[in-house]
């Protein structure tokens, strides 16, 4: 599906910064990619690995203090969202980029009634008046999936189940047909069976909408299933980026390979325990200087811990930074 | 809701009635005198039958139930028929001060007026300065705003109001000669400088007790604010782009008046009962004042009559504050 137009969406050299008491915090360094119209971007880590922090610097949704964006350009519709003023930045948000959030039981106001809240980027950024913007909210809810919609605007978040104020979620997300809709871990907080519905709500409205979607995520599973091209991240760093096809078959990471082997296998004998990472991801307290996987590498060899690798290409639209040549099996030349 | 209104209004009536049964013994049970306070030229007989006209000879049951008759029944009804001109005043008994000789009821209605103006006058000031230094002081958490807040608030929760209230009159009163120490119930707003008059005169007592309850709740405020500040929704508000004047006074304050309102609303009553103090220092001749003195003479009735109000007083603005809340929180539904 990815276009070969301009991208909606390009970011280059991304730094994000917590400066904490303790010092600061690298959470997101040199982070650049690039977004297609209609487009699904699928991005991988492990906690604490810069995925949402990376999101939310774009759009401004990090409280400052501490975070601060210290570099870095987001183009957007012909904005750098990262130089917009407060204003405009707010009249972008809801309207052309949409945000569905990991927990559905605690993002939705509890005391206002769900209508109410799928109203409010109506008549904010569309300008409808009550009548209207009633109408457009019932329409929403009939296209989430959820049943009986014009009933159910005046009933309050607890009065439904955590997939459906999901679905909630999704489609005061699409109220106002974004162009990109950012997906924070959508899926984490519900059950197998729930997230499965809410996967394929996202890949039929792809289908009938056409926004760009990215979807922060730590399953590869859900990844697999509907992601167009991904990006996994690593210590606040992009450490490959790819098509998802070529990603799955030919991962050039050592990190991808082992959070490849990290996930249990349905086919062959049980094993006996989970396949983990060894280590802990790292806290960065300046921008790195050497390779943040070094320390859980299995591969990692002296240049690793004297440079910090930029990003090489290894086929048509598939990079990564690592001097391992999983290729060749040895040292890449660069 | 209205099933639990009425269910948890049922379950009043007992609690407020050992209430009444507790107040009317311990103040009989008290050491203390109604005839102490006459002069020591009295025979000890005479004494004797001064208390029994006072209908101290009567077992304390019989004295009790017709105590609590009058109460609930006699006093309220000739109240209501002085207040509307209504005939509906029964016949019979009333109680009546030691003291004075006149009736409870109308002594308290005499002396609420009074306590309404300047005590609550107080606590609505409370109220209007905390809601707003509580929002911003969490809105800007340490800011010099809060740094500010948050100390003068712990000053003035800290420091009692009869502190407060004198630091006030040696320095409007007696060192700047503004504002005059006493309280003039006597004095009538006629035109504008009586009404300035009674602005001064009414300033200082308010000021004392906003002070005092502007403390407690901004407090309260700010807390209930940074819980709520951080929560998910608020993410959420902002992610659909509304603007910063939107997410605080609306998402967040909303949600975090829910406490705060029903604090307010059960720290209603201490409107009556806190303000004996103040009304002390500033003599103003309240509800509060009236118990006090009652209490100097060993005047019973007074005393268990306005114990007693305060008591229903509090258990109706918990009541009060319990259906609040589950008008403000739609998650919570008593039925």
């Amino acid at each position: 599906m990815p276009g070969n137009g301009q991208a909606v969406l390009r970011v280059q050299d991304l730094k994000t910064v917590f400066a904490t008491r303790a010092g600061d915090i690298h959470a997101v360094n040199s982070v650049s990619f690039s977004l297609q119209p209609g487009e699904l971007l699928g991005v991988v880590g492990e906690s604490g690995s810069g995925k949402s922090v990376t999101m939310m610097s774009l759009i401004g949704l990090l409280p400052m203090p501490p975070a601060q964006v210290r570099a870095g350009e987001g183009h957007f519709g012909g904005n750098d969202l990262l130089k917009l003023g407060r204003k405009d930045l707010q009249a972008l948000r809801g309207r052309d980029i949409g945000f569905v959030f990991q927990d559905p039981m605690t993002s939705l106001n509890p005391v206002f009634t769900v209508g109410f809240q799928i109203m409010e980027p109506l008549r904010k950024h569309m300008g409808m008046d009550k009548a209207r913007a009633r109408q457009r909210a019932a329409e929403l809810l009939q296209l989430v999936g959820i049943p009986d919609a014009e009933r159910r605007l005046k009933d309050f978040p607890h009065q439904f189940s955590g997939g459906m104020r999901q679905r909630v979620m999704i489609a005061i997300a699409l109220a106002c047909d974004p162009k990109v809709l950012i997906a924070d871990e959508p899926t984490t907080a519900l059950d197998v069976t729930i997230q499965a519905q809410i996967l394929e709500l996202v890949k039929e409205l792809r289908q009938k909408l056409g926004m760009a979607i990215i979807w922060i995520t730590h399953d590869l599973g859900v990844i697999a299933g509907i992601a167009d091209r991904v990006m996994v991240m690593y210590g606040g760093q992009v450490v490959e980026y790819g098509p998802v096809r070529e990603i799955f078959a030919n991962p050039a990471h050592p990190y991808t390979r082992a959070l490849m082997t990290t996930v249990p296998s349905v086919r062959g004998a049980r094993a006996e325990k989970l396949n983990v990472i060894e280590g802990q991801p790292p806290m960065l307290s300046q921008h790195p200087t050497a390779c943040p996987f070094r320390a859980r590498c299995p591969q990692a060899f002296g240049r690793c811990s004297r440079e910090n690798p930029a990003r090489y290409t290894v086929a048509q639209g598939h990079d990564t930074a690592c001097f391992w040549d999983h290729e060749t099996g040895g040292e890449r030349h660069v | 809701m209205l099933s639990y209104t009425l269910r948890r209004l049922a379950f009043a009536v007992p609690t407020v009635l050992v209430i009444s049964l507790i107040v009317f013994l311990m103040l009989d049970m008290a050491p203390g005198d109604p005839t102490a306070s006459l002069p020591l030229t009295i025979p000890l007989e005479v004494r004797e039958q001064i208390r029994i006209s006072l209908g101290l000879g009567e077992p304390v049951l019989v004295r009790y139930f017709k105590w609590l008759q009058m109460t609930l029944v006699t006093e309220p009804l000739h109240v209501l028929a002085g207040l509307t001109g209504w005939d509906i005043a029964p016949d019979g008994p009333r109680i009546l001060s030691w003291q004075t000789r006149s009736p409870v009821g109308d002594i308290i209605v005499q002396r609420v007026p009074q306590t309404l103006w300047v005590v609550g006058l107080g606590y609505l000031f409370g109220i209007l300065i905390a809601v707003p230094i509580g929002v911003i002081s969490a809105y800007r958490q340490y800011s010099w705003f809060d740094q500010v807040g948050t100390f003068v608030s712990m000053v003035g929760f800290s420091v009692p109001t009869f502190f407060t209230g004198v630091v006030f009159i040696l320095v409007f009163s007696v060192w700047l000669g503004w504002l005059p120490s006493m309280y003039d119930t006597t004095h009538v707003v006629r035109d504008w400088s009586s009404f300035v008059f009674q602005v001064k005169q009414i300033a200082m007592p308010v000021a004392v007790l906003a002070l005092f309850n502007a403390s407690q709740i901004s407090r309260f405020m700010r807390a209930s604010m940074l819980d709520n500040l951080n929560q998910d929704y608020v993410r959420t508000a902002r992610a659909k782009g509304l603007g910063e004047q939107t997410v605080v006074l609306l998402h967040v304050l909303r949600n975090s008046m829910i406490p705060v309102v029903t604090v307010i609303a059960i720290g209603i009553p201490t409107v009556f009962t806190g303000a004996i103090i103040t009304e002390q220092i500033f003599r103003v001749n309240g509800l509060g004042d009236a118990l006090i003195r009652a209490i100097y003479v060993s005047d019973w009735p007074m005393v268990q009559t306005i114990t007693f109000i305060f008591a229903i007083l509090i258990v109706l603005f918990n009541l009060i504050a319990d259906v609040l809340y589950g008008i403000l929180d739609p998650r919570i539904r008593y039925d």
